[in-house]
């Protein structure tokens, strides 16, 4: 499969490189702090419903570091390729546009992942000294990862339009901004351009999973999201044809 | 006949405004190595790109073994081994590993991988350094290890871009070597602009200027085109101002030059002077101790058909 040779080369770089174990350092550290100050928080509060009063704040917690994360993560997908060559030798292998992207998504999405997946030890202290419910953890993880691979895609999308890492981590940022952002100000815009803007805040569609609940249209959301920008990049990537390798 | 490994018919590419490549033709047959030359920017590359399947060409039709490149861009890319200008490579990558990776983008069955990887590293004598990082390889062994990724999978058509750009005069004949011995067995197509690689290397030579076709053939035949003199030295025991006044007089003939190391005769390319010139001296009982006739000097050729070609254009 070629699609798995490519994943396994992206894991490969991401695990060879100094900038994933910093990221994943960061990461780790900050959503222990932001876990160990809710985790505060809500005994001094005398906090009985955990998925309200604790799990709720650390989901978004940890949603906020994705986006100063991911885009770090993403940015040298395409670009990196683009400016070291390689991407025209890429190629000149019998393999798909679509195999390339399909990689490249899933192998950055699995080291998201398991960054994600790191953070259950902190569910499972709990457990330790008091009942927890798996069920809205569940949800908030899903929802977590849903949001995950759509701020992957986004990355990955960006990436493919530039040649430079830089302007690819910081174009993301802008993007994942944008929709992050976009319905912050609901008082100053009148109500039909509102009653536009709102389906497309992709942090309101997380509020119900950090909570605890599970809306099908917020999960409809963030997979189009994902796959529109995965389809954009596919056309990112065809303009070669027209416009030559760089 | 089989059908020829490469053929190209009214190849055009246009990048908005620039055309690239404005309309050339031309066939390898299998077992070929043909040097594909031109001055930078003469389409080269963008040509050595459609080959290989990066885009499609704007206009015109590529076949590869018989095989329509449009129609079967997957199938087409299977046959190619390519070697881009500059040897991009993955800094971070082992030598191994990255060819592992190049095997299986490149849909070797399982069981072939490994077998392939070992022997594209034994050709390219890179079994020393299979777990280097290519990031802290030399540049000639960087150049290796692209020529390893075009050779993985025994592709049976090889598409080199200026393989022996930035090398030192060492590492330059080591790759010519490693191209050299392929000679029979694969199809190569290779671009430079180093004229002696390519007089070393293949027994014909395309030649292109401003994205269309200036010449084709042996490089005997397109100086015999060109109309080029021949050039004739001469090595003999005898009274060099005699020697002079008889060669000045043989027919065909039409300009002798006086070397440290002999004599230099420019002769009409009808006519035998060589002959004419070895009798003469034989009749005079002059012992010739070296006579023979000079290959057309590629770098005339090549000049003149560029210099032709733009002004054309």
């Amino acid at each position: 499969m070629t699609v798995l040779a490519i994943v396994r080369k992206e894991l490969t770089l991401y695990f060879t490189s100094f900038l994933f174990y910093a990221l994943a350092a960061v990461f780790l550290v900050l959503a222990g702090y932001f876990f160990y100050t809710n985790l505060g928080f809500f005994v001094l509060m005398g906090g009985m419903d955990l998925p309200r009063g604790l799990w709720q704040f650390e989901f978004l917690d940890v949603q906020r570091l994705l986006i100063v994360l991911v885009p770090l993560l993403t940015m040298r997908l395409f670009a990196e390729e683009r400016k070291l060559g390689t991407l025209e030798l890429l190629w000149t292998y019998p393999v798909r546009d679509g195999e390339v992207i399909a990689g490249k998504f899933l192998g950055c999405l699995m080291v998201v992942t398991l960054m994600i997946a790191a953070t259950a030890v902190y569910p499972l202290l709990v457990a330790r000294f008091y009942p927890v419910v798996a069920g809205p953890l569940v949800a908030g993880y899903l929802g977590l990862w849903l949001l995950a691979a759509a701020f992957v895609a986004c990355g990955l999308c960006v990436s493919a339009l530039t040649d430079s890492q830089l302007v690819a981590g910081a174009a993301t940022y802008g993007v994942l901004l944008f929709f992050w952002v976009v319905t912050w100000n609901e008082a100053a815009v009148n109500e039909v351009t509102r009653s536009l803007l709102v389906p497309f805040s992709l942090f309101d569609r997380f509020y119900l999973f950090a909570r605890g609940a599970v809306d099908t249209k917020d999960v409809i959301y963030l997979v189009l999201f994902t796959v529109a920008f995965l389809a954009v990049t596919f056309l990112a990537l065809d303009t070669r044809r027209w416009r030559g390798v760089r | 006949m089989p059908a020829p490994m490469i053929e190209v018919r009214g190849l055009t590419k246009t990048f908005g405004p620039i055309e690239a490549v404005a309309g050339i033709s031309f066939r390898v047959e299998r077992g070929e190595i043909v040097g594909f030359l031109g001055p930078n920017g003469a389409g080269k590359t963008t040509t050595l790109r459609i080959l290989a399947g990066i885009f499609p060409p704007t206009t015109g039709e590529v076949r590869l073994a018989g095989r329509d490149a449009a129609r079967e861009p997957l199938a087409c890319r299977r046959l190619v081994g390519y070697f881009p200008e500059y040897a991009p490579f993955y800094p971070d990558l082992r030598v191994a590993g990255y060819l592992r990776f190049v095997a299986r983008l490149k849909r070797l069955p399982r069981a072939d991988r490994e077998p392939a990887v070992a022997a594209v590293l034994a050709a390219c004598g890179l079994e020393g350094v299979a777990e280097r990082r290519i990031g802290t390889l030399s540049k000639g062994y960087r150049q290796r290890v692209g020529l390893a990724q075009a050779l993985c999978g025994d592709p049976p058509i090889l598409i080199l871009d200026e393989p022996t750009i930035g090398l030192d005069p060492g590492q330059v004949v080591e790759i010519r070597d490693l191209v050299r011995r392929l000679e029979g067995k694969r199809t190569v197509f290779f671009s430079s602009h180093i004229l002696s690689e390519v007089e070393a290397l293949c027994e014909r030579v395309i030649v292109i200027a401003r994205g269309r076709l200036v010449g084709e053939g042996t490089p005997l035949e397109l100086s015999a085109r060109l109309g080029s003199r021949r050039r004739i030295v001469l090595r003999v025991d005898g009274p060099a101002d005699a020697v002079a006044k008889a060669l000045a007089v043989l027919p065909g003939v039409e300009r002798v030059e006086r070397g440290v190391a002999g004599f230099v005769l420019e002769g009409a390319r009808d006519a035998d002077a060589a002959r004419a010139a070895g009798e003469a001296m034989q009749r005079r009982g002059w012992p010739i101790l070296e006579l023979r006739e000079e290959a057309p000097d590629l770098e005339d050729v090549f000049l003149r058909l560029v210099g032709d070609g733009e002004r054309r254009a």
